[in-house]
Parts: structure tokens; sequence; C-alpha cells
């Protein structure tokens, strides 16, 4: 089981409070992860990857334990305890703009 | 009729305030999805507790929302906007090609038959249609791809395709209006369209006769004549007696001719109103009076109307989406402004009165009159 945490806007548009768990079966990666996501929940296509390109949208970011993954390949396998479930993934705002 | 429902975006949510038909007092709800931008709410003439809102931001890009029930619910609808073909370049503000690249939705506009069907201007500039209420959007992309389309430019707000006007009598026409390229029309449902920008004199436009490059900032037109077209551009109103053909400076005695939105009286289709600000170096009202101004002769002669407006110390500035219309006798006409006032006036302009006030800056102002 995945743990992942949206931001707030996020959740408010996916109707959703606290930690989603996922089930993501298969070598666990931020684009299984995602793909799953936004499968459970459409609304949130286009939010945090580009409906187009499929990147990450430029003020969304990907933490997981204390490291910034955003810039990792989508392709690559996410931490041990993401994959676990001892720590979820964040998708956070930027914090930018005012 | 029952009541009057008026639809505002903001740049932090949506609010939808109503009243009866004696438009005296008003509740507010809302923000409907608080923080986010609305560029634009807007309701199906034909089911018009179908309504359609724009929200985006800069972190989580462009989402739809439908409502079937006047706005009291709502839910996602889709987000998927996705040019035609080959994307193709346009100018960039270095004057070197760049692709067109999707941002976001500026207006709905649905049709006056089918609850169903809906327009939607994007930026950057192109017209999506749906026609199963929002669910899917197919592009019509003969406009992005007229061959005039690598020279187009955008303005300061991006190069956004901001006015979508369906011709009540001629179903197979549309004009829409693009910031900075001009207005286009379609005499074929949308196939093919024709840039109409003739008689537009835009200062730093070296030929005087381009066909596109020109700031339309808003067009608008009355039910009862589709051929008489009234344009308020970067500076300078103006008016078209062919459906866009030709072009004629209406400005006359107004204080500045600089502004965004142009509205048209509901049931006297001589009588325009329009918002002077400063300059476009300064976007707020002249001399800190927040006046519109009427003319009842179709252009050239205005008049100011200033009753329940501030006249000191007032600088807000009123965008090109941010004025509408009812359709009851007398004609309401609202607007809102950078300041979170929205206005409204019962009998024609004469007086005013804020219908809601200290909201977000409005992006948008949208009214219904309900059965």
């Amino acid at each position: 089981m995945i743990r992942v945490v949206l931001p707030a806007h996020l959740k408010n548009l996916a109707r959703v409070s606290g930690e989603l768990r996922l089930e993501v079966t298969g070598s666990v990666t931020q684009r299984l992860v995602l793909d799953v996501l936004e499968a459970q929940y459409p609304m949130l296509r286009g939010t945090i990857r580009d409906r187009q390109s499929g990147n990450r949208r430029a003020f969304v970011r990907f933490f997981a334990c204390e490291e910034d993954l955003s810039n990792e390949s989508p392709d690559a396998p996410l931490p041990d305890r993401v994959v676990k479930g001892e720590e979820p993934l964040l998708i956070v705002g930027a914090m930018a703009g005012g | 009729m029952s009541g009057v429902r008026v639809l505002v975006g903001t740049r932090k949510g949506a609010f939808i305030v109503t009243s009866t038909g004696k438009r005296k007092n008003w509740k507010v709800s809302g923000p409907h999805f608080g923080g986010w931008e609305i560029y634009h709410v807007n309701g199906s003439p034909a089911d018009p507790d179908r309504l359609f809102a724009s929200q985006s931001s800069g972190w989580f890009g462009q989402v739809i929302q439908r409502s079937d029930d006047g706005g009291k619910t709502w839910e996602p609808a889709g987000n998927e906007f996705a040019y035609e073909g080959e994307v193709g370049d346009h100018l960039w503000y270095d004057g070197k090609p760049r692709p067109w690249e999707f941002k976001r939705i500026w207006h709905f506009e649905p049709s006056p038959d089918d609850p169903d069907t809906v327009y939607a201007g994007a930026e950057d500039a192109a017209i999506f249609r749906s026609t199963d209420g929002a669910k899917t959007w197919q592009e019509l992309p003969g406009l992005r791809t007229h061959e005039s389309g690598p020279r187009w430019q955008p303005g300061a707000g991006g190069m956004c395709l901001h006015t979508i006007i369906l011709d009540p009598v001629n179903k197979d026409r549309m004009f829409v209006a693009i910031s900075a390229a001009g207005v286009f029309r379609t005499d074929d449902a949308g196939t093919s369209w024709q840039p109409i920008n003739q008689g537009l004199r835009s200062e730093g436009i070296p030929d005087p006769n381009a066909d596109v490059g020109h700031c339309v900032h808003r067009i608008a037109l009355h039910p009862s004549r589709p051929d008489v077209l009234f344009m308020q551009k970067h500076w300078d109103v103006m008016r078209s007696d062919n459906a866009g053909e030709s072009w004629r400076e209406i400005s006359g005695d107004l204080p500045t001719d600089f502004g965004f939105p142009i509205a048209v009286h509901a049931h006297e289709p001589e009588t325009i109103y329009v918002v002077p600000i400063k300059s476009d170096s300064e976007h707020y009202v002249p001399e800190g009076k927040l006046r519109v101004y009427r003319s009842r002769t179709g252009g050239d002669e205005w008049e100011p109307l200033t009753t329940g407006l501030p006249q000191a110390n007032c600088y807000h500035n009123v965008l090109r989406d941010a004025m509408a219309v009812d359709s009851l006798d007398p004609c309401g006409i609202y607007f809102g402004t950078s300041g979170g006032q929205v206005y409204g006036s019962a009998d024609g302009g004469d007086t005013w009165a804020p219908i809601v006030r200290d909201l977000p800056a409005v992006l948008s102002v949208e009214v219904q009159a309900l059965p």
C-alpha cells in the first residue's frame, strides 16, 4: 500500500482528506503511482502532470524520506520506505508567488 | 421573471449573487473553489441551471467545473484541451517563433439551444467546442491554423481568445476576438475563419491596413441586429455596421477611450456602455472617479453615469469580461472591479449600488434572468 499526501487544493478537488492509500502492483515508480492516483481520482488529471507532455507541472514538487525527488526520473524506483508504506510520497505545491 | 443570478469569477474563487426580479436585496454564495483563479463562469441559455466554470492556478493548471443545479453543487468536467494536428508557431514578445502552448480557458460561450454544447476560448489562442456537456473538448483548428497565425503575438495578458459571439440569426456565423491578433469571423460554423480588422488603427503598427496585430479588448452585439458590432479596443471604441467588414471610431466625447469591457443594452440596440480607464500604463479610472459611460446614439455621444458610484479616491479597473446586462425590463447592468466590488443598476445605468463588495479582484461577471 503506497501512502500519498496531496496538497490542500488537490485534496479539495478530489474530495479527500488525510493521506491516500493506493494499491500499486509491480515496480513502484513515481510514474506508476501517479498513473494509479489519476485512474482512481480522474479529476486530478492535468493538475500534477501536464496533460499533453506528461511532465511534472513546474510548481509541483515530489518529496519522500526527506529527499526532493522532483527531478528524479519518473521511472526510477521510489525509496524502499515509500514502497513498504513506512513513509508517504508527498506531492507539494511549491512555495512560489505571493 | 422570478429572479436574477449573477455569476462572478475572481482571483480567488467564484461567487454567485442572487436576487428577485426587483434586484434590491442580494444573497451571496461562495467562495466556490476558494483560492483558485476563476476566469469565467457562464450559464446555458437552454438550461439556466447548467453552469460552466473555468478554474485554474499557476500550480495545478486548468480544471473545468460543471453544475447542473445553478451552482449549488459542482462536478469536475473534462480538462483536456489538445490542439489538433501540427501545433505550429506564433510570434513571441521577442519576435521569435514559439510553439502554441495551452495555458488556460478565458471564456465559455454556451449554445443558446443545446445545454450540452459549449464553446471555450483558450490561451494560447484557439477555440474549442464540447458537445457532451464539457466532458470532452475538440478544437476548431481552422482558426489557429489561419495563414496569419504565425504572425499573432500575445498582449500583456497573454495570447488569449477572450470573446466568442454566436450569431443569433445565422447559426453558421461566429465572431471571436484575440489579444493581440484581432477579430475573426466564421461563416461556416467554425471550419474557416477570416480576420475582420479593416478600419482599426493601432498606434505602433506601421501598416494601417494590417489584417492582424490589433489588441481588441472586447466586442459585443445586440441579438436583434447581429451585423452591428461594438468594440472596445486597447485604445478606441469602434463600431461596425457590416458584420466586421469595416470599422469606424465612435469614441466621440469620452474622457479617454482606453478600456476593457463594452456592453449593449438588452432592449435598446443603440444604447451601449463602456468604462473608460485612464491609460494603458495606468489601469484605473481617471480622476479617481468610477464612471460608466453610456451612449444612446450608438456611439460618438456619451454621458457619464455616476449616481451610486464612488466619485473620489477610486482607482479600480474593470476587466474585459466583467460587465454584463440582464434581460429584464428595465434592463439591469452589472460590472465587477479590481477592488472586489460588483455594482448593479436596475434602471439601465441611471443609478448604481454594490450588490456585493470586498471580494477578491473580479475577473468576470455574467448574469442570468431566471424564470
